[in-house]
This record gives C-alpha cells, sequence and structure tokens, in this order.
C-alpha cells in the first residue's frame, strides 16, 4: 500500500515535470481579509492560506501519503520517547531577500513560537509538560530541539511551523516557501509572487515555482466567486458548496471534482451541561445513552447524504472521518438506520410511543429544540430532515435558526439550548490536535465543558485514554487507545456525527499540475508545482 | 421599515388605473382567490406542507406535484398555499396593530401640541432611525426556543406590528394637526366640544382615510418584510411555510435553474402585493374625496 502511495507521488511529480510551464499569475479567492500575518499566527482560512504559501517549514505532511517528506530538513529523528527532535538541515537555503538560512533561525524561530505572550495556537501543540523548550545548535546545519516531556507526533507538528529569518533586515515578509507576498491591497487582494530563491527544483532540475504569481482575491460571496470562476477570473474554489458543484459540473465536468470524503463533519449533540436553564426531566433524556443512541438510529443519515449533499457526502460513522487513513478506527460501521430499533430502546428506557407521541415515564411528550446556523442552507435542510425522521418515533423537534453569535453565546456562554447542529474541518488528523474536545474539563467539551472531574465513567475512561495517547512516543499504543477513545464514543454518543462531507473543488482546465486532495488546503497543496496552460498566458499578458 | 418609496407618485400613476372598475375587480377576484385556495389548502393540498417525498426531491410538475417538490421533496404547491395562508392572515394583523398604534399616538401628538407633539415626533424619529432588521434578529434570538412553528410566525408578524407604527404616525399627526387648525373644528371647539366628543364626532371621522391608507399600505410592507426575514433564515421556522420562506429558493443566482414554476411564489407574491396596491390607490383617491367633501 505504501509502495504503490509513494509510487503514485513520484508519478504526480514526474508528470508535474512533464507539464511545467513557466510564469503567469493565478488567482483564487480568500474568504476574508487577513487578520493576521504573522506565520506563527494562523488563526482563520485566509491567514492560514498565506501562511500556507508562503512558509518555509522543515517537513510537509503530504496531502495525498499523510506521510511527512522532507523540506528545509533533509532528515529528522524523534529521540527520548518524543522529548527530543534532532533535525539536519539542507544546505545553502536562503529567504525570498537573499538571507541565508542556518539553525540559527530555528533556534530563532523556536524561541518565538514559544513565547506564552504570543498565544501561538500552533506552539500550544508543543507545550506537553512546565518548563522551557531549548534549542541546541549543533552546526549551521543542524540542531537538537528538546522539550520538557514527550510531545506525541513530534515530527509532525513541524508541517505547521515556518521558519522565521533571525537576521533579515526585512524579517516581516522574509520567506522560505514558493512564495512571498508582494502587495496587499486592503480589502481587495493579495499578491503573492514567486521566491527568486526557493530551493525545490522539478524532476528536470527546472526551477520551482512554476507561477510567477498567485492573486488572491478577498470574496466572503461564495456565489460570486462561482461566477468569477465560470468567467475565467479565478482559476480555483476550494470547499465548494454542493449545489454550486453540480452546477459548474453541468457547464463542464472537467472543471470539477469531487476529491473524496473530507474531514468535515456535520454533527448534532444534546446539552447535557448541569448548569443549563433546561428542566431536570429533559436533562434525563439527554444524559441516557439509550435516548442518544435511539434518537441516532432514528436518523436516515444516507437519505440525508443523497438529498442535501446531493451525493457528495458518507454517512458518518464516528469522531474521526475515513479521510483521516492513519487514525480512523476501521472496525467501526455506520449506525444503521432503523426506527424500529429505536423505538425497542426508548420502551426498554420507560418510554412510551402512543397515537403519534413519545412519553417519558413521567408522561412528559418528547420535545426538544435544534438550534442551528441561520442561512446556512444545508445545515437548515438536514435539520428539518432530523425533524421529519423523529417525527416518525413521535419525538417533536423545533428547528431553530439563529445568528451565528447567537448560537455561539448560547452553546459556549449560557448553555441556553437543547440540542445543536453544527460542522467542523478537523484540520489537525493527529488526536492531540482535538485533546480540547474529548477532555471532560475543556471548554470544547461541547455536550458538557469545563467538568472539574468527569461526570460519567465513560469520560473519565475517555480523559484517561486521551492522556495517555498524548504523553506516548509509541505510535502503535496511541493508536490502540485513539481507537478505543472512537469505539466510546460510537457507543456513547455524546456526538451524534451525522455526514463527513466530501472535499469539493473547481479547478480551471487551464491549471495544469493540479491534484487535489480531501483534506486542507485541498487545491494548493503542491502550489509550486502548478502552472497555467498556453493559453492562459496569452490571455493574461494580453490584459 | 421599508417606506422609501413615494406612494403620492405611483397615486397618481395608477389613479387611472384604479379608477377603472374592471381593474378593482380583477384585484379583488384575485385577493378572494388567492385567499380562498389559501383557507382551503388542507383539502386543495392533501399531500401537507411538511411531509418529505425523499424519492422525488427537487422534481418537476406532475399530477401528483402540481409545482414539482422542493430540495427535500416536499409537495411546492401545497407549500404555496399553506405558506400564502401564513402571509395573507397574519399580514392584515400585524397592520391592524400598527395602525391602531399610529392612530394613538399620531393623533395624540396631533390633538396636544406643543410639547408633547415633539417629543412624540421625536420618538418617531428614533423608531425609524433604529435598524430594525437586526433588532429583529435580536428579538428572534431572545425568544424561548421551544415554541412551535405557528407561534413563531405569529410572534414574528406581532412584532412586525408592534414596530412597523412610527412612519404611519408621522402621517397621522400631520393629518390630525392640520385637522385641528380647520375651522369646522374651532367651532366645534368654541360651541363647548369635549376632547372626546371633538375626537368621536369630528377627528375619526375625517381621519378614516388616512387610516384605512395607513393600514392598506402596510400589508404588503409586512409581507415584504416578512419575506426579507424568511430571506434570513428568520421569522418563520421549519417546516411551516411562508411567502417569505418560499423565496429562498430564488435566493442563489448561481444555482438558480430555468424552471418557470419555481417562480410562482414570486409571481404570487407580487400580484398580491400589486393588487392590494390597487385597492389602496383606490382607498386613497376615495379618502381625498371624502375629505374635500367634509372639508
Amino acid at each position: 500500500m505504501r509502495r504503490s502511495l509513494s509510487f503514485c507521488v513520484a508519478l504526480i511529480l514526474l508528470s508535474a515535470a512533464m507539464l511545467a510551464q513557466t510564469g503567469g499569475e493565478m488567482r483564487f479567492c480568500i474568504p476574508s481579509e487577513p487578520n493576521t500575518f504573522n506565520p506563527l499566527l494562523p488563526q482563520e482560512v485566509s491567514s492560514a492560506t498565506i501562511i500556507y504559501l508562503t512558509g518555509g517549514v522543515l517537513l510537509r505532511v503530504n496531502r495525498l501519503t499523510q506521510k511527512a517528506d522532507p523540506e528545509l530538513a533533509t532528515a529528522w529523528k524523534v529521540l527520548d520517547g518524543g522529548k527530543k527532535i534532532h533535525f539536519q538541515l539542507r544546505d545553502g537555503l536562503r529567504f525570498s531577500d537573499g538571507t541565508p538560512f542556518s539553525a540559527e533561525d530555528v533556534a530563532y524561530t523556536m524561541q518565538k513560537l514559544m513565547d506564552p505572550g504570543l498565544h501561538s495556537p500552533t506552539g500550544d501543540a508543543f507545550r506537553s509538560g512546565e518548563g522551557r523548550v531549548v534549542t541546541n545548535v549543533l552546526s549551521p546545519l543542524s540542531v537538537d530541539i528538546v522539550f520538557p516531556a514527550p510531545v506525541a507526533n513530534l515530527a509532525n507538528l513541524f508541517d505547521a511551523v515556518p521558519m522565521l529569518s533571525s537576521r533579515s533586515p526585512q524579517k516581516d515578509i522574509a520567506a522560505l516557501g514558493p512564495f512571498y507576498m508582494a502587495e496587499h491591497k486592503a480589502g481587495s487582494y493579495i499578491l503573492l509572487k514567486r521566491n527568486p530563491y526557493y530551493w525545490k527544483k522539478d524532476a528536470n532540475g527546472k526551477q520551482l515555482p512554476y507561477l510567477d504569481a498567485i492573486r488572491l482575491e478577498i470574496e466572503l460571496n461564495k456565489e460570486i466567486e462561482a461566477l468569477r470562476f465560470s468567467r475565467g477570473d479565478v482559476q480555483m474554489i476550494t470547499a465548494l458548496q454542493p449545489d454550486i458543484f453540480e452546477k459548474l459540473a453541468s457547464q463542464n465536468a472537467k472543471q470539477v471534482q469531487d476529491a473524496g470524503v473530507s474531514t468535515y463533519t456535520e454533527f448534532l449533540w444534546f446539552n447535557q451541561t448541569l448548569t443549563s436553564p433546561i428542566p431536570p426531566y429533559k436533562r434525563a433524556w439527554f444524559t441516557s445513552t439509550a435516548f442518544r443512541r435511539a434518537v441516532s438510529e432514528a436518523i436516515n443519515r444516507a437519505d440525508m447524504a443523497r438529498i442535501v449533499f446531493h451525493g457528495h457526502a458518507q454517512p458518518a460513522i464516528g469522531a474521526v472521518s475515513p479521510a483521516n487513513k492513519f487514525w480512523s478506527n476501521a472496525k467501526l460501521k455506520p449506525h444503521p438506520y432503523d426506527p424500529d430499533s429505536a423505538l425497542r430502546r426508548l420502551r426498554q428506557e420507560g418510554f412510551q410511543f402512543d397515537r403519534g407521541a413519545l412519553r417519558d415515564k413521567s408522561g412528559n411528550e418528547v420535545e426538544f429544540s435544534i438550534i442551528t446556523v441561520a442561512n446556512n442552507h444545508a445545515r437548515e435542510n438536514m435539520a428539518a430532515m432530523v425533524q421529519q425522521d423523529l417525527k416518525r418515533i413521535g419525538i417533536k423537534v423545533n428547528v431553530v435558526t439563529l445568528d451565528f453569535h447567537s448560537v455561539i453565546e448560547r452553546i459556549s456562554e449560557t448553555f441556553n439550548y437543547e440540542a445543536c447542529l453544527l460542522g467542523l474541518l478537523y484540520s489537525d488528523l493527529d488526536p492531540n490536535g482535538v485533546m480540547n474536545v474529548w477532555l471532560s474539563s475543556e471548554p470544547d467539551h461541547q455536550w458538557n465543558p469545563k467538568q472539574k472531574s468527569p461526570a460519567t465513567s465513560w469520560e473519565a475512561e475517555i480523559d484517561r485514554l486521551m492522556r495517555a495517547q498524548a504523553s506516548s512516543g509509541d505510535e502503535r499504543l496511541r493508536k490502540q487507545y485513539w481507537d478505543r477513545v472512537q469505539e466510546i464514543a460510537w457507543e456513547q454518543e455524546p456526538f451524534i456525527y451525522l455526514v463527513d462531507k466530501n472535499a469539493l473543488v473547481a479547478i480551471s482546465p487551464k491549471v495544469k499540475n493540479a491534484h487535489p486532495s480531501p483534506l486542507h488546503p485541498q487545491t494548493f497543496w503542491n502550489a509550486e508545482y502548478l502552472a497555467l496552460g498556453n493559453d492562459e498566458l496569452a490571455n493574461r499578458k494580453g490584459r | 421599515m421599508l417606506r422609501g418609496m413615494d406612494l403620492r407618485g405611483g397615486w397618481r400613476e395608477l389613479g387611472g388605473m384604479t379608477r377603472n372598475p374592471k381593474i378593482r375587480l380583477f384585484a379583488v377576484a384575485v385577493l378572494v382567490l388567492t385567499i380562498g385556495a389559501a383557507l382551503c389548502a388542507n383539502f386543495l393540498a392533501p399531500a401537507g406542507y411538511e411531509h418529505q417525498f425523499r424519492e422525488s426531491p427537487g422534481a418537476s410538475p406532475s399530477s401528483q406535484h402540481l409545482l414539482g417538490t422542493d430540495d427535500l421533496g416536499r409537495d411546492r404547491f401545497a407549500r404555496l398555499l399553506f405558506g400564502a395562508r401564513v402571509s395573507l392572515l397574519l399580514a392584515p394583523l400585524a397592520a391592524a396593530i400598527s395602525t391602531l398604534l399610529a392612530a394613538f399616538f399620531g393623533g395624540m401628538a396631533g390633538y396636544f401640541g406643543g410639547w408633547i407633539e415633539r417629543v412624540a415626533l421625536v420618538v418617531v424619529d428614533l423608531f425609524l432611525s433604529i435598524p430594525w432588521l437586526f433588532l429583529l434578529i435580536s428579538v428572534r434570538a431572545v425568544l424561548p426556543l421551544n415554541i412551535s412553528p405557528q407561534s413563531s410566525v405569529i410572534v414574528t408578524f406581532l412584532l412586525l406590528g408592534f414596530l412597523g407604527w412610527a412612519v404611519s404616525a408621522r402621517v397621522v399627526c400631520a393629518g390630525t394637526r392640520e385637522l385641528m387648525s380647520s375651522e369646522f373644528v374651532t367651532l366645534a371647539r368654541a360651541t363647548g366640544f369635549s376632547g372626546l366628543k371633538l375626537v368621536r364626532l369630528h377627528l375619526l371621522p375625517n381621519l378614516r382615510g388616512t387610516l384605512m391608507a395607513q393600514f392598506w399600505i402596510s400589508v404588503p410592507v409586512f409581507i415584504i418584510t416578512e419575506a426579507n426575514l424568511g430571506a434570513l433564515g428568520l421569522g418563520v421556522s421549519e417546516p411551516l411555510p411562508s411567502l417569505g420562506s418560499l423565496l429562498r429558493e430564488l435566493q442563489s443566482v448561481v444555482t438558480l435553474r430555468p424552471e418557470p414554476w419555481r417562480f410562482i411564489p414570486l409571481v404570487v407574491l407580487v400580484l398580491v402585493v400589486s393588487c392590494f396596491e390597487i385597492l389602496l390607490n383606490h382607498s386613497l383617491i376615495s379618502s381625498r374625496g371624502t375629505s374635500e367633501v367634509r372639508a
């Protein structure tokens, strides 16, 4: 399997070299003005996009193989069970302004990254215990980084750490990636130009990147983005909505691609917070595993994927999407759609189904509300389908659409809600990236956050397993722990996972060497190899 | 809220049209037919507005689904009838509330004049300067979550009624002030008419045309406002339809398919609002005639 994947990647690179055409400016949209240009502080899609295209990293997780490839470092070794990592650096590298790159820059970057005053989420991933992170510069081309305690998945974390220059007079814009930021017109566009000192060459020894520049147009409206794509103003769209995907496919099937199931999951959960202003009898339903399992069994996920997402989604299995090849638990199967089984479970729990209505032991009619974000058509349709599915087992659901800030306020501050339907993109494949969700003490443990001690035995078990995997340097052992967490989540269903969305992208046929991945960034993960066809180049020169 | 239009210009232009009894009859017929169909929705569309025919989402018109089905497979004809029922019954209710409030506040301001009028007009200006859409979104956000879709839509229209009186109040105030300075009111006061008697015998009968006009203006305005709220995903909650929520199918300019039946809710909305406007213009012309006679 690994051999075949490596072969595929080699084939892609070779074909890229064969199709290579230098020059041209490619354009695509980012949804907002970037919140920051600090490479160590990616906050949202726009800033993360710029950092990905300009930042040089020691190693890069290949978006197709999901394995680390050498970049600025030619080799690395994780030592002392994850407490230390040694990097051997590539020789002769220079930043975009010509300043040489050396091990001193790695030390400088780590010092900046671990500065507590920076509050970098990337840096937080390295904080394994009390104490300082020490970087030992062994020579200009080799460096050791020592952590106070073992850091799980240590090597792959460096995929998100762009190297800074300690000596460049233009520290803010000096870049080691394929592009550097050349121009920024607030609210309009950001122009990234080819890094003349970029180190990478293609299989024929040709200097990369092929493109002269990438123009990132700031455009929030997805429909206008699609119109601009149809007109040829932009050449790529990442994360297309299914209906827009279908429309573009009807115009030209070659310009869109379903890259397969992604790590973007839509899910539903019940509020189990003790301090929430919901009646105790409702809290008793929501904390009942049988109730949650029954609700889950009564939802027809296949219909949801087929109707709402036009078939560009898969019924979700559990906490980890199958797109995450290594970490998803392959033993788990999707929850079956079985309303009869759901009713049997509810009857065993003391619920009564009578004349189309479900009542609990005390005679309370089972009715709850689902909140979701207004103006998200797909999510509203999903809620409407849940509403009809649950009506079959006598549960009355009220769908309430609220503005985004009201939803966030309710689920994270006032806890004044009963159930919530939202989606989440898991950009970090490693289980460490979701510690904030699964530890019962964390604020993002949405169904019952910030617990002083775990409310249930299964949450205590998840806490133990998550801490164990985080402190282990043995990948096989970590996989076992994380698999068990996924099994518990599958059995208890604190989150009722609904569908895993497919990665839908649009790429103009004029763009060469594009190989969309289901992982972020789907379209431009190999930006240095992207090129424009001759006709597109001619058009650009004509303008 | 949505009253940026200059009705007087439209009044003059439509004046000739609305004097035509055939057109008025047509408008009445359309409204009666629409309201009648909406009231008989249970019989005309037994499929119901919420049942999802999941094997045929986005279907074209057929004998089973006269206007096809929406994205979730719900019968579009049934949703149109039930949606029209919601909008056409509740918009007049909201219009009645806002007209009554306008009559009270505008009438008081015009009747007493002086500092009371100034304070009332400041309050009116304050109401007009508030961004209503954001206020409505906020109000919707603080409502209880577990209210039925029916209650939710009633609350939405009641809110529209309670918040939409300011423009009408200004018109009523101006009308009352004009009446208060008229000779026949001066004469009535000189002969010892008390406040209530003056209001009952002289002010209200002379303001009737203005108030009716404000009512008829408000009905289509509230239908369109609810449509705006519906387009934001607020107001009427799933699975209940309204004319506004049905228009959401037309929201996407990119994915909109050139299928005429998808535009039927828009056609019905335009038709209903136009018919209300025709009757409104007739009402305005009649009231002007009445005012001239009474003066």
